[in-house]
């Protein structure tokens, strides 16, 4: 290209690049102190920060549209920002790029109760649909755990679950419409209120793309019933196997709970120390089974669920005896990452997912693994689908203690790998899980997800160092892995 | 398992081969959806012998099988096990595949009250156009490690990539399945419907044909039966019959060499304003069309709802005809094939 590269310091392009971004956004929606930059050092992966370059927070998507334009034009590389709730570092900043806040998009644009869907900005928070919705007997359903603060923009870039996933699905499976811009610019438009789209599936490719892709500016979600009902019981186990087991059979006896929560000893001391939610502080492990329907339904299903788990040896089952007793129930299990916060100065949160069969083998090999970094875990499990979130306790101010957590917790990753699950089952991947990424993906899969980047964003702007691994990081991490005497990526090259 | 079923190596070699040659592929099953993908031009490349269950495991509520699977051999085994593909795919053809049943991404009658196929695919493993096997997805429910490749094939009809093994989400099947009819004009069905979808029912199904609302109820016995008693209705003694018929289109319906139009749209769309007859399933958001209308008045119609239209039959012609897409989206579905299939081997148009 002739244009010449400015030959201007790294402050001095930011002020240039801050000039140019205001000539079509309020002075104060872009971000270049210190002071400013600083509360968007890092999301809720709190153990990776960088202070970013420029943070913009553009209202409309005009603004959003000529800021993409005028960062592609200078090769400036953008990273989308929802509400920083984010697990994975997906919107961890770069210092030489700019950070682009959608807080600003907080609206919900309609509620169409006949269609049974909301149309929203990236900004809305998750709760706020449901609470949207609500006067028409209406929610919407994926439920991850930071309900209250995470926004819908976030939850479709991460493809975000919950509790209810294995009867009510992932986001992807509630999300209709998406209007996104290219890295040029471009709005593109994918669906609405229909069922499907015309074409290649891009809603269910956008959906999870971390960024990488597009920036999204609104999307189109369904509504679900509430139902007439939801019933839980809590069944204890004195040993692990045996709750596991008794998952199996729930599922094995044609059941589809709508919530399916397996928690540890130690998950189950500290959120009972936390939340008063009446576990038994005793117990090896406590299964959480919701059903949901018509009452009727519900009524005739505990009632085989209470029997079924006694069956397969548990030594108390009981069931909720009204909706307080119901929250109360599930308030220990969605306070655990919190609880299990409090019993360490810091906590690090792992995101596997495996076939159920394999958990007891799972998590034999975590508490090994525990003993051998002496780092306690605790573990709590979406047991309906397989999504398991160990939780490693550990002192981020003594020295290297960080860096043995994340070892600790590549080793688990891999070896939910090894069982034939996956490194991530709804937090992202994002600058965290990077090198497992190696591990779970061959060479020629990697490259296939570079070659489908470039097709959306040829020039590599969008959210660069997240999500997908390049080749030549995954051969240095190789150096350190090495399978049945084999290197994993033999024909790359070694430095 | 049936290790003898499994020619993936060949297919890869023949992909690759092919590439070599400048030879383009048509990626063949059993046929039984040529009406809808329609005649390509290129060598046949067969993938019926790769075939056979790989691992199926009721208590994960998985299966995997290979593509040129028989659907029907999938069901069977699930059935043994009380459980069901909860898309309920349409066959069209009784030796249809499971690849081709992905690939081309029909879903049936279920499809508005438990998922379309693509919402149940969980993995799947391919070739692309230059011959390499890839991995997408897997075995578990939950799986965010790179990009959703897996759902993006479903639909894709063969054009970014060569599918050759599939795992799927299934679930168990109710225990009770009863139909109630209601006699209503089209109009009224369409507001019950929703009306319906809105309430915490057990509903599995909902279309309007002829002069008839029929609603399916799925679920515990206990629970079907107080959902009947609200909903009221006639019951159908010819449920599974019934629900068959509509989803391999052979409800009298689809009868008559009228062009067939699949219009998708926002499920409580209005009665729209074009001439011909109309078959309403998914509870309003697919809608049958027999008409000689223009295809521009279609379109234009389907796009005014909210939605898009699809010309899926027309007699003495194969291939469906796709609804036209923004120029945003062509220039990214052309780049996704390129990423795919970077020497436009596979099933080229």
């Amino acid at each position: 290209m002739s244009t010449p590269k400015p030959a201007f310091s790294h402050d001095a392009k930011r002020e240039a690049l801050a000039t140019r971004l205001r000539e079509f956004m309020p002075r104060s929606s872009v971000l270049t102190t210190e002071e400013d930059l600083r509360p968007y050092e890092c999301d809720g992966l709190s153990a990776y920060r960088r202070l970013p370059w420029i943070v913009a927070l553009p209202e409309t998507t005009d603004q959003v549209g000529r800021l993409l334009r005028l960062c592609s034009e200078q090769n400036i590389p953008v990273v989308a920002r929802g509400a920083g709730t984010g697990l994975s570092g997906g919107a961890l900043p770069l210092e030489d790029g700019v950070l682009l806040s959608l807080a600003k998009f907080n609206r919900i644009l309609e509620v169409d109760p006949a269609n049974r869907t909301a149309t929203v900005q990236p900004g809305v928070r998750n709760l706020a649909i449901s609470e949207a919705a609500a006067p028409y007997g209406l929610y919407y359903a994926p439920d991850p755990s930071s309900q209250l603060a995470c926004s819908i923009g976030g939850n479709v870039a991460e493809n975000a679950g919950g509790v209810h996933c294995l009867k009510y699905g992932l986001t992807v499976h509630n999300v209709t419409g998406i209007k996104f811009m290219t890295m040029d610019g471009e709005l593109v438009t994918l669906g609405g209120k229909a069922l499907d789209i015309p074409g290649y599936d891009l809603l269910a490719l956008m959906t999870g793309s971390e960024g990488m892709l597009g920036v999204m500016v609104e999307f189109t979600v369904k509504l679900l019933p509430k139902p007439e009902r939801a019933q839980v019981v809590l069944a204890v186990f004195d040993e692990i196997e045996m709750a596991g087991d008794a998952v199996a059979a729930i599922i094995a006896g044609g059941f589809v709970p709508a919530g399916l929560e397996m928690m540890d000893n130690l998950a189950i001391r500290a959120a009972e120390a936390y939340a008063k939610a009446g576990y038994p502080v005793g117990a090896a492990a406590i299964l959480l089974c919701e059903l949901d329907g018509t009452a009727e339904e519900v009524s005739e299903g505990i009632a085989q669920i209470r029997t079924l788990l006694l069956k397969q040896g548990a030594s108390e089952v009981r069931a909720a005896k009204d909706e307080a007793d119901r929250l109360r129930m599930w308030a220990g299990r969605k306070a655990a990452f919190p609880a299990v916060g409090r019993l360490s100065p810091d906590y690090y949160c792992m995101d596997g997912t495996i076939p159920r069969k394999h958990l007891a083998r799972v998590l034999k090999r975590i508490s090994e693994l525990s003993k051998e970094y002496g780092l306690a875990v605790a573990n709590v499990f979406h047991a309906g689908d397989g999504n398991l979130h160990p939780l490693i306790l550990y002192n981020a101010n003594k020295p290297g203690e960080l860096e043995k957590t994340e070892e600790l917790g590549g080793k688990i990753l891999e070896f939910c790998v090894a069982v034939g699950g996956t490194v991530t089952g709804e937090h992202g991947v994002g600058v965290e899980k990077i090198n497992q990424m190696c591990i779970q993906f061959t060479k020629g899969e990697l490259e296939q997800f570079h070659a489908l980047k470039a097709a959306f964003d040829p020039k590599g702007l969008l959210n660069p160092g997240k999500a997908v691994p390049t080749l030549s990081r995954c051969a240095e991490f190789g150096r350190m892995h090495v399978h049945g005497g084999k290197l994993i990526y033999p024909d790359l090259e070694r430095f | 398992m049936n290790a003898a079923n499994d020619i993936a190596p060949q297919l890869s070699e023949t992909v690759k081969a092919a590439a070599g040659r400048g030879t383009r592929l048509v990626i063949a099953g059993s046929g039984s959806k040529r009406f809808y993908t329609g005649e390509l031009e290129g060598e046949k490349l067969d993938v019926t012998g790769h075939r056979g269950i790989v691992s199926y495991e009721p208590t994960e509520l998985v299966i995997t099988a290979r593509a040129g699977t028989p659907l029907a051999d999938i069901e069977a085994v699930l059935a043994e096990k009380g459980q069901m593909l909860a898309f309920e795919p349409p066959y069209f053809g009784e030796t249809a595949t499971l690849g081709g049943t992905i690939a081309c991404g029909f879903s049936g009658p279920r499809r508005p009250y438990a998922g379309a196929a693509r919402d149940h695919v969980l993995g799947v493993r391919i070739i692309n156009g230059n011959g390499e096997i890839l991995h997408f997805g897997g075995e578990v429910m939950k799986n965010v490690a790179g990009y959703d490749v897996s759902r993006l094939m479903v639909g894709a009809r063969g054009t970014l990539g060569v599918l050759l093994e599939i795992s799927l989400k299934v679930l168990p099947k109710p225990a009770k399945e009863i139909t109630l009819c209601h006699a209503m004009p089209a109009d009224k069905a369409v507001t019950v419907m929703n009306a319906w979808g809105a309430q915490p029912l057990p509903l599995s199904a909902a279309c309007h044909a002829g002069d008839t609302l029929y609603v399916r109820l799925s679920g515990t016995e206990l629970g079907v039966q107080a959902a009947r008693a609200k909903l009221g209705g006639k019951l159908l003694d010819t449920s599974d019959e019934f629900w068959r018929d509509i989803r391999e289109h052979r409800h009298r319906f689809f009868q008559g060499g009228a062009p067939l139009w699949r219009l998708s749209v926002p499920p409580a769309t209005a009665a729209m304003n074009l001439p011909g007859q109309w078959l309403i399933d998914w509870g309003g958001a697919q809608r049958w069309l027999k008409s000689d209308a223009p295809a521009a008045d279609i379109r234009r119609a389907a796009e005014t709802a909210g939605g898009h239209a699809t010309l899926f039959r027309s007699a003495g012609h194969n291939g469906a005809s796709f609804h036209p897409l923004p120029a945003t989206v062509v220039t990214l579905q052309q780049n996704l094939k390129r990423a795919f299939d970077p020497d436009n081997r596979l099933n080229v148009a």
